[in-house]
């Protein structure tokens, strides 16, 4: 069961994609929806213009980062405070975090998803890869119904295929184990073979030619040719499915959840002390804690983003090419 | 695809090479087929035959029940409800972060300085993981002491019980869905920045003010970035599980109003609260029926306005 819904990554792709720097010589040429025409130095009105519009990005980048810089804010709060929203704590309290270690086992939890992340993501690139290279460049009666079929697998709800699937893990005897969070990997996703079937249509036919005239086999030149060139892409891939994974809380509760909390994912993890906090649980409404695993699971993601953007400008830079 | 005729006229080496490619081909594909042969083709009619009995789990024993589960759809009200509620959510969901999305978009694609820097910040909500996003807003939507209604508390509005009274509990969801909103906006600043600048250049000369350039230009050039913004939010709507479940269907008791029970909330609890599979795959039907239906109405719709590059 691959974590996401094909749509989500469609849209994180596309995200992705417009995250391409424009030097500055385009933006000034480009046509502003309103403003000056052939983006000529701008006239007073012009200027007022784009104060105006600073001033509505600014009001709207506070409401958006608000909630973040309130998270981190709240987990350095006392029980009492926690709820308030002073973004400078009264009390400043940066032993919440070593409390929630030893309230929660958060070193397994995160542990656990990271090398629950780190496998789906690396067995859903080299397997989605496998295949795209199948269909870029081999031709074999029933490639385009195949194809077809891919595609057609990208718009199929989870829900369909949630019970089954379930039962067929249960069957192999992986329910409570966290196998079934990583081990439809093996098989490749929709999605990502498609992505990636993309890239390989953009590379010269004639490096895979001169490599077979000199014999080197299909495998070789899927290893040694196809793979290194798609680095950028591959990364997408494990950028993208090391996220979804890192997400993943229906798979982690319905496979997961009768197990011990050591074995739990983070999403699980905080799903459940949320519930262990809770005043109608007889919790003490200790959340700062909760908040505290809410910012250990942000910020790897956070670094991520830093060093996506970073390989996919650089993947774009080498290809020439918008995703 | 298939090998050409003029090749069976001299077999031998010819053949062989296609076929050894044909091998090639397939063994490169086959995790993929695997897969789906196991866990979509196989699920998929798994899943209709469950459907049509009654399963037990323990025994793993199915008695056959024809109609029962389907007939049931319509009889539990509670189906209805869920229905009912994710529709509602969907209606009130994907106009506002369409608006918003667009609305961004626009305001970036229309600075000359700084569009990079507050990307980066709008796209940064859509990097926080959903259960850190659920959880913060447990806490900011709290109706007595959240941060939210503090907020609102200071300018003199009274902030309702957001996670409690039935009427806010999708709003609520809305409101995290809205604050996740940059993916639609980064596909939407991408179609901006295609419109080609010479058709607002003749539209200005012709007199056409702002608002009827956006309607006439800007609008129908990025109609096909719309529709599938409109088909994907419409999808992942009507799929809407994690906020509701961590928000409001977290612990196993029926605390929760029947105002966050959407559907697949609905079918999760009948599969693996209640575990009653057949039910839950027929709903997995109903469910998948209903998408089918949706995405064939919009296409069609959308195949009457959207405007395709290829058609000038």
């Amino acid at each position: 069961m691959v974590a996401q819904t094909p749509i989500k990554t469609v849209q994180a792709a596309a995200a992705i994609a417009a995250e391409s720097p424009e030097p500055d010589t385009d933006r000034r040429k480009r046509r502003k929806w309103f403003g000056d025409a052939r983006g000529q130095a701008l006239t007073p009105m012009g200027w007022v213009g784009q104060i105006v519009r600073w001033v509505l990005l600014l009001l709207f980048a506070a409401l958006f980062m608000y909630p973040l810089a309130w998270l981190v804010a709240a987990s350095l709060k006392p029980r009492g405070e926690v709820f308030d929203n002073k973004l400078i704590p009264d009390t400043i309290m940066p032993e919440n975090y070593a409390v929630a270690f030893d309230e929660m086992p958060l070193a397994n939890w995160i542990g656990n998803s990271i090398w629950i992340a780190v496998l789906a993501a690396v067995l859903v690139a080299v397997s989605s890869s496998l295949v795209a290279f199948g269909f870029a460049y081999y031709r074999f009666p029933g490639r385009g119904v195949l194809f077809g079929i891919v595609l057609a697998t990208m718009m199929l709800p989870g829900a369909v295929t949630l019970v089954p699937q379930y039962l067929i893990w249960n069957q192999l005897g992986f329910v409570g184990t966290n196998v079934p969070l990583w081990g439809a990997n093996l098989f490749g996703s929709a999605f990502y073979i498609f992505l990636q079937r993309q890239f390989f249509l953009g590379l010269p036919r004639e490096l895979f030619e001169a490599a077979k005239l000199d014999g080197v086999s299909a495998w070789g030149q899927f290893w040694r040719i196809a793979m290194p060139l798609s680095v950028p892409s591959f990364v997408i891939i494990l950028l993208f499915e090391f996220q979804a994974s890192w997400n993943n809380l229906q798979a982690a509760l319905i496979y997961l959840n009768t197990g011990s909390q050591e074995g739990y994912t983070v999403p699980l993890g905080i799903a459940s002390a949320m519930t262990k906090y809770s005043p109608t649980n007889g919790g003490q409404g200790d959340y700062q804690y909760v908040m505290v695993a809410a910012v250990l699971v942000t910020i790897p993601m956070l670094i991520l983003f830093a060093f996506g953007q970073k390989s996919f400008i650089t993947g774009i830079a080498t290809t020439g090419r918008k995703g | 695809m298939s090998i050409a005729a003029k090749d069976s006229a001299k077999p031998g080496r010819r053949t062989s090479l296609r076929r050894r490619e044909a091998i090639a081909g397939y063994l490169f594909i086959s995790p993929w087929v695997i897969g789906f042969l196991v866990f979509t083709l196989g699920a998929m009619i798994y899943s209709l035959v469950i459907s049509f009995s009654f399963y037990q789990l323990a025994t793993d024993t199915a008695r056959p029940a024809g109609f029962a589960n389907y007939e049931r759809l319509f009889e539990d009200p509670k189906v209805m409800t869920s229905l009912a509620n994710t529709l509602y959510y969907a209606v009130l969901a994907v106009p506002f972060e369409i608006v918003l999305a667009l609305g961004l978009a626009m305001l970036l694609n229309s600075v000359r300085r700084g569009a990079g820097f507050f990307r980066t910040v709008f796209y940064l909500p859509k990097m926080t993981p959903t259960v850190a996003t659920a959880s913060m807003f447990l806490l900011l939507l709290n109706g007595n002491q959240g941060a939210i209604n503090r907020g609102l508390a200071a300018i003199g509005i009274e902030g309702p019980q957001w996670l409690i009274d039935p009427a806010w509990v999708k709003p609520s969801i809305v409101l995290m869905t809205l604050w996740g909103v940059a993916g639609t906006m980064v596909i939407f600043l991408a179609a901006l920045q295609n419109v080609p600048r010479e058709l607002y250049e003749v539209a200005e000369v012709d007199g056409a003010g702002p608002l009827r350039r956006f309607w006439n230009i800007t609008l129908p050039m990025i109609s096909g970035a719309l529709f599938f913004n409109v088909l994907v939010l419409t999808i992942a709507a009507f799929q809407i599980f994690d906020q509701a479940f961590l928000l409001f269907h977290r612990d196993q008791v029926q605390g929760a109003s029947d105002a966050s029970l959407f559907y697949a909330i609905y079918l999760f609890q009948q599969a693996f609260r209640q575990f009653d599979f057949g039910f839950a795959s027929a709903m997995g039907w109903l469910l998948f029926v209903i998408i089918v239906a949706i995405s064939l109405i919009q296409v069609k719709v959308g195949n009457r306005f959207v405007y395709y590059e290829s058609e000038r």
